[in-house]
């Protein structure tokens, strides 16, 4: 199995990875979704989806069948390679871009392979990310403009206009971790970031030295939430002027993908936020013989939650919950014991610190979306050019002359 | 490895291939786009001689003809739009007053 | 000789071609926008085949990612209809045609010819940082002459895209 693997990498050690991964991250997108509406609800004083699945945890795979099966229209006079194209540009971008993020320090050895934990590890990682989310304009673009009609045109027409101005201040405001780090190489980043200060404190970018990148990060968010489109800079889909935006008239699948474009950009959004500016997989303990313990923390917080939804789902209200519920505690305690396990233990600590920093800011940005209301088209404008871009090329010209004077 | 005259066949394929739709276009915006096209067949030649020269110079040019490429769109499209809503047409062969 | 890269070369030069042919042979300006994104794409992948992987990032950002974006955004804003056909006479169609594309062929191969005897590059990466280095050491007056070019650009846009009857 080792020579045909030597032979053949390509199919024995990246297809599985792609494939693995592709799974993983739809699955995700799918509760992504329902993630974001409990949260909302909660925010809203509401309960979210409860009636398919015990906590309505089967409601992305009744929304997955519903799509599935709703009768797909083209419009009349509609361009229809262009029409048809949109969808599946804005999505197989989205995803591709996934495939640069490093999830973990170690490379994996696969049947004698090494091979890093995630698709591949690029010296310019962070500008292929870049030039990703650059084309991801001609999605919006397009579809605005093959479907024949003026809400999509105009939504279109605003979401590619937003997109590009604030693509510029994304880009910049993350010129002053590249000046740090010296590198785009995205592992190489994280590895940057290494080290406490006075022992406890991580040296993330966000509070690094020579020049902490708060303003960077910040800067790097708001961007970001614009540029993917989300509240409070959802433009382009303003239900209340505009109807749906870019993708009022597409229906069913098409449809579908517009959104788990939408959710799988968030998803990459959060993953470069926590490697450029949260230490990406490292923990945020200090590895000394102090904090030891800290390297149970993934089995620790697997087992608990794992015990507390049993402990919650044999009082559930339904019985095919009261048999559910236990089990995915079950299954959830199982991996924390799993991780708790020596040979297991060193592998997942990058991964499951990556994960959770990335789960917080999906949260953020739900949290945002449920708090703030939308901004005016020309304030939007007015905020990306008079305000983020001027503010992100400060955060360059600091940097560097921080980095410049604290040099020896 | 590719041979150096393999990418300066397909420079000099595209570069005749932007004159061609430089000639036979008449919508304005295709006709700025068929300049875009031979400005990157130039910038593949230069690509190529850099790589083979060994020399990053060809690559720095690169980076100076795409920052002209881009201040001649952003001038290049204010002047078709000025001219589209002058005489509400994009077609050259109707942009014509001077013969008059 | 059918190395891995001649392959992907061969692929990337068909794909770049096809799009330039498909350039001229649209009708509606987005088609033909569309067909130069395949093509600036396609030449990214040239330039990563070739060891210059900062120009092909920088190609896709700005080339495929800004600048044709603009073109797209002025397709839609103008809401320009597919064009009409250039009236050629039937000497052009039948004589002109075969005989440019011939001419073209023509120099493609004499081109080939002639550049023959250089054989291929060594296979490295330029690395960014040596690119960035003599960017802005040695070419640094270039580099700053750009960016004024770039704001006069600006300037020269704003002017004359603005509506008289807005101020």
């Amino acid at each position: 199995m080792n020579e045909f693997a030597a032979q053949h990498p390509l199919l024995v050690v990246v297809l599985p990875k792609v494939v693995i991964l592709l799974f993983v991250l739809l699955t995700a997108l799918a509760y992504l979704t329902w993630f974001e509406r409990k949260v909302v609800a909660h925010i809203q004083s509401r309960w979210g989806p409860y009636r398919v699945g015990p906590h309505g945890l089967l409601q992305p795979l009744a929304d997955g069948v519903k799509f599935l099966f709703k009768e797909d229209v083209t419009p009349a006079g509609a361009d229809k390679f262009a029409y048809f194209l949109a969808p599946f540009l804005a999505m197989s971008l989205a995803i591709t871009s996934i495939a640069v993020i490093p999830f973990g320090p170690k490379g994996l050895t696969i049947f004698g392979q090494p091979t890093p934990t995630g698709i591949t590890n690029l010296n310019i990682g962070l500008l292929i990310l870049f030039a990703i989310t650059s084309m991801g304009v001609y999605g919006v673009a397009l579809a605005g403009w093959s479907s024949n009609s003026k809400y999509p045109l105009l939504g279109g027409l605003r979401s590619s206009a937003q997109m590009i101005s604030y693509e510029l201040a994304l880009t910049m405001s993350v010129v002053g971790v590249i000046l740090m780090a010296g590198t785009f190489n995205l592992s190489e980043i994280v590895n940057s970031q290494q080290g406490f200060h006075w022992g406890f404190v991580p040296r993330w970018n966000l509070i690094g030295s020579p020049m902490p990148q708060i303003l960077g990060f910040f800067l790097f968010f708001t961007a970001a939430v614009a540029e993917t489109n989300r509240a409070p800079f959802d433009l382009a889909e303003a239900e209340s002027e505009l109807v749906a935006g870019f993708h009022t008239e597409y229906a069913s699948f098409k449809f579908a993908m517009f959104f788990m474009a939408e959710y799988a950009s968030m998803i990459t959004v959060s993953c470069l936020a926590t490697i450029l500016f949260f230490g990406g997989w490292l923990s945020p303990l200090p590895q000394t013989a102090l904090f030891a313990w800290s390297h149970y923390i993934p089995a620790a917080a697997f087992g608990i939650a794992g015990l507390a939804l049993i402990a919650h789902g044999v009082r559930y209200i339904t019985v095919f919950g009261r048999i559910v519920l236990p089990v995915m505690g079950a299954a959830l305690f199982g991996l924390g014991v799993l991780f708790g396990l020596p040979a297991v233990i060193e592998f997942v600590q990058g991964p499951f610190w990556f994960l959770l920093k990335v789960g917080i800011f999906l949260f953020i940005y739900v949290w945002v979306r449920g708090t703030l209301p939308r901004f005016r088209y020309d304030q939007l404008m007015n905020f990306g050019w008079k305000l983020l871009l001027p503010l992100s090329i400060l955060n360059v010209v600091i940097t560097s002359l921080a980095i410049v004077l604290t040099q020896p | 490895m590719v041979p150096t005259s393999y990418f300066l066949v397909l420079s000099a394929v595209l570069f005749g291939l932007g004159v061609i739709a430089f000639i036979f276009k008449r919508n304005i915006l295709t006709i700025f786009m068929s300049i875009e096209l031979m400005l990157n067949a130039v910038n593949l030649a230069f690509v190529s001689f850099s790589r083979l020269l060994g020399q990053l110079q060809g690559q720095v040019f690169v980076f100076f003809v795409i920052v002209v490429a881009a201040a001649e769109a952003a001038v290049g499209l204010a002047i078709i739009i000025l001219i589209h809503r002058n005489r509400g047409t994009l077609d050259v062969e109707n942009v014509d007053s001077l013969k008059d | 000789m059918m190395t891995p890269q001649i392959a992907v070369f061969l692929v990337l030069a068909a794909v770049t071609v096809a799009g330039a042919v498909s350039l001229i042979l649209q009708r509606h300006p987005i088609h033909s926008a569309l067909s130069l994104i395949v093509v600036m794409v396609a030449l990214a992948g040239l330039y990563l085949l070739q060891g210059a992987e900062f120009v092909a990032a920088v190609q896709i950002i700005v080339y495929a990612g800004a600048i044709m974006v603009l073109f797209v955004f002025v397709i839609m804003l103008l809401n320009a209809g597919e064009e009409e056909r250039t009236n050629v006479s039937r000497l052009a169609r039948y004589v002109g045609v075969p005989l440019g594309i011939v001419f073209l062929v023509e120099v493609a191969y004499w081109i080939g010819r002639a550049t023959a005897h250089l054989g291929s590059a060594p296979p490295e990466m330029v690395s960014t940082r040596d690119l960035s280095s003599l960017l802005f050491r040695e070419y640094v007056f270039p580099f700053e002459l750009t960016s004024f070019l770039i704001l006069i650009a600006l300037l020269g846009a704003l002017v004359l895209a603005r509506r008289e009857d807005s101020d």
